[in-house]
């Protein structure tokens, strides 16, 4: 071990997951905080940067420090950009951070992807192994950059081996300050449910997500990896089980959900890319990440749903 | 009649709390409680089993079971009390009335009751409601993937390996065998789990078909829609399970896997047999 500390990137810092995984980092080595939204206030020693990974700006962050290793985190929401702004963002923007981390020789990049990369189909088995196909292109274009984004941390795994890329594919992660889309929904008082569909869901603590970037992060063993617990539930018994009431949308026709989810979607309230995710399982077996890297998450379902429980009690 | 009567004595219960209590009695928690089958924090696995739809449903099958169809099972003790299983049995009846009937045998076993699973067609999960209540009673679509998972985690499982070529034959063709996929052998082996032969006789009369109205099941986007009962007829149903096989890796070639399918279907064959030669009335 030299005495330098590593210095480490990490992308979407305003967020509630970075700056879990910040705190968790930030004794043990050198943290630079960037995202796109705004310039994160935090300690005084970690230099926090806003800047678009998809503008030239970027590259100042990799000239003014030597980088050892990145954490991509952020990324553009469907809430937050239309589709070009997230293409541009989530798909370019990591190109051009791989290409960067190529330059400047940094030795380890963490990827935060998601299971909505699945796609929820009927024909799903489950707990989807880390080789199974990435369909969710194929259920909507609200997802394309997720998987592009995929595809392209996957391309340079193997073309460039010295990034050490490590790409990390958690269920849905709830919690305090988490603004992803599931979260947002399980936080309001009403949710759309749809009518005779009730797909089992798994659930992640943001703080055991945190935990299990840092163990990705300091254990460094490249590849793909699903990072979920082995417990299950469905999405009707977590919508009551977060204190929400279930408004029911009609299902059939197929087309009508979609049709009602577009017009309601006023403020993000029913996206429609979700609707085949109210209507199928996506079962991800995360049983090869907790076999590797020695992680378990620490919270069960109970803790995840109790915080949005009491936060509409508060709120009432 | 006995069934007019309980269910009259049924409708004549007011509130759903006491509906539930007559179909799930203790009998049923106890059974639903000895299974050897682990859950999660809210009574979940990972393909959708849920404890609670599983009891609702044990109680329901098991009316059906022993008043209606008035089964009689013999073999039970052929069934490992734990530890993965596959169940393969003929298909019958149009609707999948055999592969509830094994479901309650194996749940209600005295030498040690087991939660069945049964691999179901792929159109079932995108049917609202019916999807939601078949996963939670145990059943999955018919993927090799989950079907391997799931003996590497001892689950019991019911397969029928003539899939609809079984179960959508028209009435004179009764209690032939139809072809049988090799995909079961495959994983039996892949897995080590033991094959368990049962024979159905009486599901057969329970839904007699004239013929396939096949213009209407493609409309629909069904496998077939039969000119048969509405309703399944109370047939009585004979179940007999056969010693458990194992079967070991060495078969190479597909040739070889036909071999050992064929094995099985002799060994249900003469189980059918021996259904059939004691049943004394159809109905």
């Amino acid at each position: 071990m030299n005495d330098r500390k590593k210095t480490v990137l990490v992308t979407g810092a305003a967020g509630s997951l970075a700056k879990r995984v910040i705190a968790r980092l930030h004794d043990r080595y050198q943290v630079i905080a960037v995202d796109f939204r705004r310039k994160v206030e935090t300690d005084a020693d970690i230099p926090s940067y806003k800047v678009e990974i998809h503008k030239r700006g970027f590259e100042d962050v990799f000239r003014r420090h030597r980088i050892d290793a990145v954490l991509h985190i952020g990324r553009i929401f469907t809430h937050e950009g239309d589709r070009t702004r997230r293409y541009n963002a989530n798909v370019l923007g990591s190109k051009r951070l791989f290409e960067l981390c190529r330059k400047y020789g940094v030795g380890q990049v963490i990827v935060h992807s998601t299971y909505f990369v699945y796609g929820a189909s009927a024909y799903n088995p489950a707990l989807l192994d880390e080789d199974a196909p990435l369909k969710a292109s194929e259920v909507t274009q609200d997802l394309v950059d997720s998987v592009e984004l995929e595809n392209l941390a996957q391309i340079y795994l193997w073309k460039a081996p010295e990034l050490n890329i490590t790409i990390l594919r958690p269920c849905n992660v709830l919690g305090p300050g988490v603004r992803n889309t599931m979260s947002m929904l399980l936080s309001r008082p009403l949710v759309p449910v749809l009518l005779g569909f009730s797909p089992l869901m798994q659930f992640l603590h943001v703080d055991d997500m945190a935990d299990a970037m840092v163990v990705a992060f300091e254990q460094n063993r490249p590849g793909i990896y699903n990072v979920a617990p082995d417990d299950y539930v469905t999405y009707q018994v977590a919508v009551e089980q977060c204190g929400c009431r279930k408004l029911s949308v009609p299902s059939v026709p197929p087309l009508l959900p979609k049709l009602i989810s577009r017009l309601l979607n006023w403020n993000d309230f029913f996206p429609p890319y979700l609707v085949n995710y109210f209507k199928y399982p996506v079962i991800i077996d995360g049983r090869l990440f907790q076999r590797t890297f020695g992680w378990k998450p620490k919270r069960n379902l109970n803790d995840i749903f109790s915080y949005y429980r009491k936060h509409k009690l508060l709120s009432a | 009649m006995q069934v007019y009567e309980r269910f009259k004595q049924l409708a004549r219960l007011a509130s759903r709390e006491e509906w539930y209590r007559r179909v799930v009695t203790p009998e049923v928690e106890q059974l639903i409680a000895r299974m050897p089958k682990p859950v999660g924090s809210f009574g979940y696995d990972a393909w959708g089993y849920s404890e609670n739809a599983a009891k609702l449903g044990l109680g329901v099958i098991k009316l059906l079971y022993e008043k209606y169809f008035r089964v009689t099972a013999h073999g039970l003790d052929n069934i490992p009390a734990q530890g993965r299983v596959l169940v393969v049995a003929n298909h019958s009846g149009q609707l999948p009335m055999d592969g509830m009937l094994i479901g309650g045998a194996l749940a209600m076993n005295p030498h040690g009751p087991r939660a069945p699973r049964a691999m179901t067609e792929r159109f079932f999960p995108t049917v609202p409601w019916l999807g939601s209540i078949l996963t939670g009673m145990g059943a999955v679509i018919g993927d090799p993937l989950n079907c391997i998972k799931m003996l590497e985690q001892d689950e019991a499982i019911i397969v029928f390996p003539e899939g609809i070529r079984g179960s959508g034959k028209p009435y004179r063709k009764r209690y032939q065998l139809q072809r049988f996929g090799n995909g079961f052998m495959h994983l039996a082996m892949q897995t080590g789990a033991p094959i368990v032969p049962v024979g159905v006789v009486g599901c057969e009369e329970t839904m007699p078909a004239l013929a396939n109205i096949a213009p209407l099941a493609r409309l629909l986007g069904l496998p077939y829609v039969p000119l048969a009962p509405l309703l399944p007829l109370p047939a009585r149903v004979y179940l007999n399970f056969g010693e458990a096989i194992c079967f070991d890796k060495s078969a190479v070639s597909e040739e070889e896997v036909t071999a050992r399918v064929e094995l099985v279907k002799d060994k249900i064959r003469a189980l059918i047999d021996r259904g059939l030669n004691e049943r004394t009335s159809v109905f």
